[in-house]
């Protein structure tokens, strides 16, 4: 923890960026990226062979946790890193991982995701998008949504459908595609902060050769789910804002307001909220630390996690009181603005990477074994 | 940190259910909350004989020389069966402050028989009018008398004292700042009690010390530095009652699924509709994450590292989550829940009582907070 520690610390200090919300999946910083890359602190736990430095997750969450905890524009590689290299290691072949994962570990490979479509939300398995084969080649053609990062990626990990006959959970693959490829487009998507968050990424008979097909042909609904727990896991649902949180805790002891009961109140209960948010995602590590996939322990941890986040945007709105209704770069304008951002910001965190009315289905079916 | 059992511990989980499965049926529960004594001899000293009562202490007292966790595994299953009696008391109050603070002597002297199930333990702490266990609320006064102390006053919510053999009476000694703990012989006739009716059936007593007189010898810990003391004694409490909360709203929740899963109404389980579902989703995130918190409270606490933040977080969160998931489980069982008919209002009203003692959500929140620096 120490040496991740100083090392981001000594960051800020030379001036190289500063502690911002949502830097996790809004800072783009290839050159930070870099430097992180140079440390082997991207694919931490996977395998030497591939780059990776083999060590656990509980390892990782430390990491994860200190780049939150600092702010840090850690936005180029954290996709690939959390999930898309995970994904590769899992399902895809020898040459998949020859050609990605080491490209990734040095911070060389920037990943999107290509899940959701203007008509398939929560319910994944109706994508509509087409893969068609031919010869050796895949014809992509289709629109995808909601793809963060999509400005800054050099690939898309895209599902699509392959079998349209066959039952709809069955009939989808994977595919890594170049962005750079002749047919894909994108079209960017401004959030209710004013942030480009996503983009539309369109694909318009985009070939794709038959070796970048992650996995078995067919089964991309069941490696879809699996990369979706490990997209849910992370300290980055419980600490996307947490300049934020460390910023309004300030500002209430400076400004003497955290002796009215009230804000006081208020704040010990979000610091207790964050502590037992903290332990549920520890758990969730600990689960990958025993070897298995994390599965409803994550949607727990991601359904609760959100939730907090929305409080402590709430309540810091509530503590800065007129002030929260100022913009960055307003005068008079508090915390730099980073409570207004993540208001209006947090409304979409309790939507992205599953719902939590999804969430809360999968812990009742795969957790309690209530019916589907 | 340890989040999950041992092995050995798995083992010990397993026979404490046999056990208490076998002996504490609901039909003794109720029996318990009804008698004057609210325990049962006989399965006290079976108890002590599988070595429960000495579990968490050295051997050299005759002890099991495990530790508090082990300890914290036995109070969820106690919770899990509202196991009835003087446990919590007599260990958590009684025998584990012993260990902490008496001298060698008294430990030698109290803690076998303790261990063995013969004599039983309680801590009088809170009186009439007292606020958030705060050292300035007690009134209750321990006078010099020719070598002797000489203890006036009334306390009150002390746990089993009417069946109790010795009492940690927390005494006031010195006018403004001065705190000491006495282990007071409950058996002297100038010590008076009277049973209060409690919402969870446990028998909390009024307690009148009429003069008690006590030996100076029966001093624990140090004179007029007690507090300090007491506040560890709280902070312990307030950890293992966590832990027994934990094992009642784990049970409440399996009740509440294998209901809702069986329950039929509009010809299908109810538990297939959705909103079930999320009511029993949010149950199991806020059990989880009550067990997650305490079992990190119960091993700091073990390992003797700082933990007011983490107790604190446990017991305000447990206070909390407990409520919501008592408000679900009757909204899901329906009009059934609400009858003595069924369990439930067993653990709905055990689950009352553990929110309010030791500090309840606010009193604990209000740590957090010094504990931030606010």
């Amino acid at each position: 923890m120490i040496h991740y520690r100083d090392f981001l610390k000594d960051e800020i200090r030379k001036g190289y960026w500063e502690p911002t919300c949502d830097a996790w999946v809004q800072g783009f910083d290839s050159e930070f990226t870099k430097r992180v890359a140079q440390r082997g602190w991207i694919g931490l736990t996977w395998p030497k062979e591939y780059g990776g430095q083999g060590r656990s997750h509980m390892d990782r969450l430390i990491l994860t946790e200190e780049m939150l905890r600092h702010g840090a524009p850690a936005a180029c590689h954290w996709f690939g890193d959390r999930q898309v290299g995970g994904a590769i290691l899992s399902f895809g072949s020898e040459e998949l991982k020859k050609e990605f994962l080491p490209r990734i570990v040095k911070g060389e490979a920037y990943f999107g995701l290509g899940m959701s479509e203007p008509g398939t939300g929560s319910d994944l398995a109706s994508l509509q998008t087409r893969a068609v084969e031919d010869g050796d080649y895949y014809v992509i053609n289709g629109q995808k949504t909601w793809t963060s990062c999509a400005s800054f990626s050099e690939y898309f990990d895209v599902y699509a459908r392959t079998d349209p006959e066959a039952p709809r959970h069955r009939g989808i693959s994977e595919f890594i595609i170049d962005a750079k490829s002749p047919g894909v487009s994108r079209i960017p998507m401004i959030d209710i902060t004013g942030t480009e968050a996503w983009n539309d990424v369109f694909f318009d008979n985009v070939r794709v050769h038959k070796k970048y097909l992650v996995g078995e042909k067919n089964r991309g609904f069941y490696q879809v789910l699996h990369q979706l727990d490990y997209e849910r896991s992370g300290m980055e649902r419980l600490m996307g804002n947490y300049p934020l949180f460390e910023a309004i805790i300030q500002f209430a002891k400076e400004n003497r307001l955290s002796k009215e009961p009230v804000i006081r109140n208020k704040l010990a209960q979000l610091q207790i909220e964050f502590e037992v948010g903290r332990l549920l995602i520890y758990r969730v590590a600990l689960v990958m630390e025993e070897g298995r996939a994390p599965n409803w322990e994550s949607s727990m941890s991601k359904a609760y996690c959100t939730e907090f986040e929305k409080r402590l945007a709430a309540v810091a709105m509530e503590i800065l009181g007129p002030y929260g209704q100022l913009m960055s770069g307003s005068k008079f304008v508090a915390l730099r603005g980073m409570a207004l951002h993540s208001y209006l910001g947090s409304k979409g965190y309790s939507l992205q990477a599953g719902t939590t009315e999804i969430l809360k289905n999968i812990l009742a079916t795969r957790r309690l074994g209530l019916p589907s | 940190m340890k989040l999950t059992l041992t092995e050995e511990q798995e083992m010990l989980r397993k026979t404490a259910r046999d056990f208490l499965t076998n002996k504490c049926s609901k039909k003794f529960v109720k029996q318990m909350e009804e008698s004057e004594t609210g325990y049962s001899r006989e399965l006290w000293q079976e108890m002590a004989e599988l070595g429960w009562m000495g579990l968490a202490f050295p051997g050299k007292y005759g002890g099991g020389d495990m530790s508090f966790l082990d300890l914290a595994v036995l109070l969820e299953e106690m919770g899990r069966a509202c196991l009835p009696g003087p446990f919590f008391s007599t260990v958590v109050l009684g025998g584990l402050s012993i260990l902490d603070i008496g001298s060698e002597e008294q430990k030698q002297e109290y803690l076998p028989k303790l261990i063995r199930g013969e004599k039983i333990f309680s801590l009088a702490l809170t009186e009439p009018g007292y606020h958030n266990y705060d050292a300035s609320s007690v009134a209750v006064e321990a006078t010099r008398d020719d070598g002797n102390y000489v203890i006036r006053g009334t306390k009150l919510f002390v746990s089993d004292a009417h069946i109790a053999d010795y009492l940690l009476c927390v005494s006031r000694t010195k006018p403004k700042s001065g705190i000491t703990i006495f282990l007071v012989d409950a058996r002297d006739p100038r010590t008076k009690y009277a049973l209060l009716k409690t919402i969870a059936g446990d028998k909390l007593c009024e307690v009148i010390f009429d003069q008690t007189l006590v030996p100076k010898a029966n001093i624990l810990g140090r004179l007029n530095q007690g507090w300090s003391a007491v506040q560890k004694i709280i902070q312990r409490a307030a950890a293992a009652k966590c832990c027994e909360m934990v094992g009642n709203i784990q049970r409440v929740l399996e009740m509440t699924v294998d209901y809702a899963k069986e329950r039929k109404q509009f010809d299908r389980a109810i538990g297939g509709f959705q909103v079930i579902q999320h009511y029993c989703a949010d149950m199991a995130t806020d059990v989880d994450s009550a067990r997650l918190s305490t079992y990190q409270a119960a091993w700091m606490l073990n390992e003797g590292l700082p933990c007011t933040k983490e107790v604190a977080v446990a017991k305000a969160w447990v206070s909390q989550a407990s409520q919501r998931i008592f408000a679900l489980a009757h909204q899901i069982h329906g009009a059934i829940g609400v009858t003595i008919e069924h369990d439930l209002h067993y653990y709905t009203r055990r689950a009352k009582a553990a929110e309010l003692v030791f500090g309840d959500a606010d009193f604990h929140r209000e740590l957090v907070a010094k504990e931030m620096g606010l």
